[in-house]
């Protein structure tokens, strides 16, 4: 029939069976996204469908959109509020990519025309300050710094009254790495909140937990306690650009229903991505791109 | 969060009554749970399933000790073997090969998981133990104050970091270290490199020649625990395209369940030397088989319980 329409040979077509059933689930397990969301967005592709004759494509693609109905409602770039200056802080584990995140945020708010100011909140790691100087550089935005081993939570209020002053559109704080099982580090950054607060009981009007793609499932109680603790608004994952594909985000999308902001692709200033729920679908089941934007028509 | 693997199987062997032995039919039920159980400590796919394969052959017709359940006596044999594959048969991993001098340790890995802090941690062990001389390099010329970064930490801990000439290639920077390495009478120099991914075949072309210049003693390659089931695809392409000697895990300080140790040596087939548990100089120990088994299997004390009864 393929050739008779002058397409290619339409694909071998296999019974939606308890097998091919295993087998998709471990596909998706495969990405990350975890035993239990895995099963459950199998089992609801395969509603209906059972015994049914299906393509490897179209069995990827149905996949695919079913994974983007879960992300759809959470894919949402970082809200911009008229309050000035609006703060953002930004948090998660260590080498995650905050500092690169906010290099590129800020650089994109830059284009946008905002007044961006960044504050180096990581008053810790060595040349975490001079790190964050570059990158505001590159993005032609000023860093205020505090000496090493000084009280972030301290500067981050004196970054508040500058930007204030300045009358900027936006505030950004970098933070030092920390595991979410440390108690010690979590209650610093409860308490850089705290301070924040007394200034502006508003701020932070945004809080960034940033998600580094290889992570696996840990990633799960990385977003419980840094929501518990920081009351994070959004996700930003990074890493994209590797071989991780990220799966972990379904469950916490299906979990946590935080907003995801962005995706990093790469170590430049300008690979920060807005979060496509369709193309990240279709990366994650395994589609090359022209798929996955027919999946995403 | 996670129903450990003691409590999945207590609830599949309440159905059974004691035999003499295990069944075959029995240990298929239970092996399902057991890689339900891998998965969820984020070992990878194809680990978890060569794995339960081995265990299967082991624990079919093995005798039940009367004291414990048949669901316990399976999470000995699962945690033994664990404890086998993860340690491998090189008992003193944790002995760099640094016999020649001066001995050249190259360090690799993907963006962020600890190279640069492993290095100086790893130098400061090599210090304070053995009393070695050691000479650090920073062959990182993309990441944004990676030099800098490891010059503080080299003043901190007291060891001499190779001297930043502004526009030197990783290559001319790896023969740099090598020659004041030899003529400052040092017993090993450590290469730091910049983070890559391990299918950017620039930067891993980039780091083969590094290797190609120097011959490191040691390449170890630093992973960040918490790594789900990417690990497979770094392990492969690192040991694949640069051949390493070692895996350091960092970040062993968190509340992962670190399977990407089992992912890491199923893989590669190359001893876990070290795990990192902190962010300080001194937040580095050797690699124990059997914790890291037990936090796996999100338990512990269950397998104290077999080996007294
Ligand atoms: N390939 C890739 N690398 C990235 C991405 N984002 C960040 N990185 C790299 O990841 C490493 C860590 O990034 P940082 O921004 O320093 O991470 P951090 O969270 O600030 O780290 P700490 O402050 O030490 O906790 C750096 O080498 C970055 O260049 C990304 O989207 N893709
Ligand atoms: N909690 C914890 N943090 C660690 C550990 N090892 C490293 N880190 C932190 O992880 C972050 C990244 O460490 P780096 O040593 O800069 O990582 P890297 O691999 O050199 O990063 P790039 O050069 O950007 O690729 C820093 O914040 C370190 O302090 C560890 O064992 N535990
Ligand atoms: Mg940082
Ligand atoms: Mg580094």
């Amino acid at each position: 029939l393929g050739r008779l329409t002058g397409r290619a040979p339409a694909e071998p077509q296999r019974v939606l069976d308890d097998a091919m059933l295993e087998s998709l689930e471990e596909l998706l397990i495969s990405a990350d996204m975890g035993v239990e969301t895995s099963l459950k967005v199998a089992a609801n592709m395969a509603e209906g469908r059972f015994g049914r004759r299906l393509g490897a494509t179209e069995i990827k693609r149905l996949l695919a959109d079913e994974i983007a109905a879960i992300l759809d409602p959470v894919a949402r770039p970082m809200p911009l509020f008229p309050k000035k200056p609006q703060v953002v802080l930004v948090v998660g584990v260590n080498g995650s990519g905050k500092t690169t995140t906010i290099g590129k945020l800020a650089s994109q708010f830059r284009a946008a025309g905002k007044s961006v100011v960044i504050a180096a909140g990581d008053t810790f790691r060595a040349a975490a300050v001079e790190q964050l100087q570059i990158w505001g550089a590159r993005a032609d935005v000023p860093v205020m710094t505090a000496p090493e081993g000084s009280d972030p939570a301290s500067l981050a209020f004196d970054a508040l009254a500058r930007a204030e002053a300045e009358g900027a559109d936006l505030l950004m704080i970098d933070t030092a790495g920390r595991l979410q099982n440390r108690k010690d580090l979590m209650e610093e950054l409860a308490k850089i909140v705290r301070v924040l607060r007394k200034r502006d009981p508003e701020a932070p009007h945004n809080t960034l937990l940033v998600l580094d793609a290889t992570t696996g499932q840990n990633a799960l109680e990385q977003v419980r306690i840094f929501r518990e603790v920081a009351d994070v608004t959004g996700l930003v994952m990074t890493k994209l650009d590797g071989t991780a594909k990220g799966g972990v985000l379904v469950a916490l999308a299906d979990r946590f229903g935080l907003p995801i902001h962005a995706i990093g692709v790469g170590e430049q200033i300008d690979d920060l991505q807005p979060f496509d729920p369709a193309e990240f679908a279709a990366a994650l089941t395994g589609q090359s791109a022209a798929q996955g934007a027919g999946g995403a028509a | 969060m996670f129903e450990n693997l003691s409590e999945r199987l207590s609830g599949v062997f309440d159905k059974l009554t004691k035999q003499g032995a295990l069944s075959e039919a029995d240990v298929a039920t239970a092996l399902r749970e057991v890689r339900v159980a891998l998965l969820e400590a984020d070992v990878s796919l194809p680990v978890a399933r060569d794995f339960v394969k081995s265990v299967q052959d082991k624990a079919a017709g093995q005798a039940v000790t009367k004291s414990v359940t048949p669901g316990q006596q399976v999470v000995k044999i699962v945690h033994d073997e664990l404890v086998q594959v993860l340690a491998g048969d090189d008992a003193d991993a944790a002995n760099l090969k640094i016999d020649q001098i001066p001995a050249p340790i190259l360090m690799v890995g993907l963006q962020g998981s600890g190279k640069t802090t492993t290095t100086a941690k790893l130098a400061k062990r090599l210090k304070d133990r053995e009393g070695k001389r050691v000479l650090m390099a920073s062959l990182d010329t993309r990441r944004p104050a990676a030099m800098e970064q490891l010059a503080v930490l080299g003043t901190q801990i007291g060891v001499d970091v190779l001297p930043i000439v502004p526009g030197q290639d990783a290559v001319a920077i790896a023969r740099r270290a090598k020659q004041q390495a030899s003529l400052g009478g040092y017993d090993v120099y450590m290469l730091d490199t910049a983070g890559r991914l391990s299918i950017d075949d620039e930067l891993m072309s980039e780091v083969e020649a590094v290797r190609d210049a120097t011959t490191p003693r040691e390449t170890l390659l630093v992973v960040d625990g918490l790594t789900g089931q990417d690990a497979v695809h770094t392990a492969e392409n690192f040991d694949g395209r640069i051949g390493i000697s070692g895996v350091v895990l960092t970040r062993m300080d968190g509340d992962g369940r670190g399977g990407a140790a089992l992912s890491m040596r199923a893989v590669t087939g190359k001893p876990i030397k070290f795990v990192g548990l902190g962010e300080k100089m001194d937040a580095l120990e050797e690699f124990h088989a059997d914790r890291i088994a037990g936090r796996i299997l999100g338990m512990g004390d269950i397998v104290a319980l077999v080996e007294k009864a």
